[in-house]
């Protein structure tokens, strides 16, 4: 009894710490970046004479941003391709079960990791000066970003998978192309080419963005409306992304629902 | 031999060859049309493919930049340093969480299918929260920099915003895959709304949310990097500045300091998430 009351005070201290931790945090955050909902409020106005800025959308500018958003697809499409192709090796290296030796999938996790902490706005920051202005920076700086998320994610189902094929294949004397190829890789096809869609969803969402730092797609335009003020333009490409996003993730969920 | 594959063919019914033409021009029609999209795509590629004539020099420069950071910036006098612009980014992140996490709870609601009994409320609210997802944080950033100025609140505010899509619909599904029977037995016994929310939804939910606003918050310190390049903040604007002036040195330091701070919060919220659920 007596030990029952004392653990149920202790979580309660517990608890009691945790929000006080938190309270901390919020008020030392909100000391440090100087909030003040008085400004919210007075600004407040000021986001709706922006919003009613944009208002009605330009829509004859759909026409003229199809170009750029056909080019951002594109930088989706294939930096997510190359990402894909790139992230094969990578996933067998870091997975337990393929690799054996914790020498290999320590390493190859730690610099999958290290991967996935970099912006990709700031990778595209870092191609621009080698591949110039353009798509091709943007290209491979989506490589990069999507070759963190696939490889994470297929890891860990190459780790999830069952380990009776892979006896099998040892036990008839398979070398360890056939060993991959024909006890692992049925196995997770599918998840992969689901992680594969889902890295592409995001990278179109990602894609937008790049022109800010000159990678190519709809960003570029996208800045130079902002920096301009001609805000219906800007709502014409808010919601062309808007519907070009939601077209991408209905077929892409579609398909991703059949695989697995 | 060519005659008795054939004769194997005609042996299948009708409707088995049948549907196996079929299968067979599904294949190939989808196979058509991805190869399409990647010759669409390679064309356009080998169009825009070019180096810079000084690509070589650049990446020694990166490289160079990279390998010997600028170690001085990390604690600098004047307070304009590292650590302090750091210090701010997580600042914005665990900001703009909060205000997240206490916003999407009325959106998770809306968007529950169990939650409402008619399909289209639970419809409509799935709709506001992929249409709040697809905003990217940079514009509302520009947007909310418009109302408050220039500084880390208006980023506080675009990731509070924009984390309410994602939010939303993970609380929405937690909120869907609950138990319904303790709320049942509740109002069985004659508690009022209040009380059945209190007592049987929370504490189901609890956990998952706390779990989901924390993964929500690795996600946030990442975007966090990158908000100070439209002037919301943050370890970006000095990001920025060291890019466009090619100070590589500069730039190689603040790329360790994000790897270093990314990784210290996703070691942290993963410890604490394992507990949790």
């Amino acid at each position: 009894m007596m030990d029952v009351a004392k653990r149920r005070q202790l979580s309660r201290i517990k608890t009691l710490l945790s929000v006080i931790f938190l309270l901390l945090l919020l008020w030392g955050s909100g000391y440090r970046t100087q909030v003040s909902f008085q400004d919210l409020f007075s600004g407040i106005p000021n986001i709706f004479s922006a919003l009613a800025d944009m208002l009605p959308p330009d829509w004859g500018y759909f026409d003229y941003v199809t170009g750029p958003m056909l080019e951002t697809i594109r930088i989706a499409i294939l930096g997510t391709t190359f990402g894909g192709i790139l992230s094969i090796p990578i996933i067998l290296l870091s997975s337990r079960n393929v690799t054996r030796s914790p020498f290999l999938f320590y390493p190859a996790r730690f610099i999958l990791n290290l991967i996935r902490t970099i912006p990709e706005l700031l990778l595209a920051a870092l191609f621009v000066p080698i591949f110039g202005i353009g798509p091709v920076a943007g290209i491979c700086a989506i490589t990069v970003f999507s070759l963190g998320i696939i490889a994470k994610l297929a890891y860990e189902a190459v780790e999830a998978i069952d380990p009776g094929p892979l006896e099998a294949m040892t036990a008839v004397g398979a070398n360890k192309i056939q060993w991959v190829f024909f006890g692992v890789v049925p196995q997770v096809a599918a998840h992969f080419m689901s992680y594969f869609l889902y890295a592409f969803e995001i990278n179109v969402r990602a894609a937008v963005i790049l022109g800010y730092v000159g990678a190519g797609g709809i960003g570029i335009i996208l800045n130079n409306m902002l920096a301009s003020f001609q805000y219906n333009r800007v709502i014409t490409i808010i919601l062309y992304t808007l519907i070009v996003v939601a077209v991408i993730e209905f077929i892409s969920n579609k398909i991703r629902e059949k695989l697995l | 031999m060519r005659t008795e594959t054939v004769n194997k063919k005609a042996l299948l019914p009708k409707d088995v060859r049948k549907r196996l033409i079929w299968r067979r021009l599904k294949i190939g029609v989808i196979a058509a049309v991805v190869i399409l999209i990647y010759a669409w795509a390679f064309r356009g590629f080998v169009k825009d493919f070019k180096i810079n004539p000084n690509a070589g020099q650049s990446i020694k420069a990166i490289f160079n930049g990279i390998i010997h950071p600028d170690w001085d910036y990390i604690v600098e006098p004047g307070g304009e340093d590292l650590l302090h612009a750091l210090i701010d980014t997580l600042a914005i992140a665990v900001l703009g969480t909060f205000i997240s996490a206490v916003l999407c709870i009325p959106f998770a609601f809306w968007a529950a299918r169990n939650m409402s009994r008619r399909r289209w409320i639970s419809g409509t609210g799935k709709f506001v929260l992929s249409a709040i997802r697809v905003f990217p944080e940079l514009i509302m950033a520009i947007l909310f920099i418009a109302a408050v100025g220039l500084g880390p609140f208006a980023g506080i505010l675009a990731l509070g915003f924009h984390s309410v899509g994602m939010l939303g619909k993970l609380f929405g599904e937690s909120i869907e895959n609950m138990d319904l029977s303790p709320r049942e037995a509740l109002i069985a016994s004659g508690a009022n709304r209040l009380q059945t929310l209190w007592f049987a939804i929370v504490p189901q939910v609890l956990p998952e949310f706390m779990s989901y606003t924390l993964y929500r918050f690795e996600v946030s310190v990442r975007a966090a990097t990158i908000l100070g390049i439209v002037g919301a903040g943050g370890i970006g604007a000095p990001l920025i500045f060291a890019l466009q002036g090619h100070t590589w040195d500069r730039v190689g330091i603040i790329l360790i300091g994000i790897i270093v701070m990314v990784t210290i919060i996703d070691y942290i919220s993963g410890a604490i998430r394992k507990r949790l659920v």
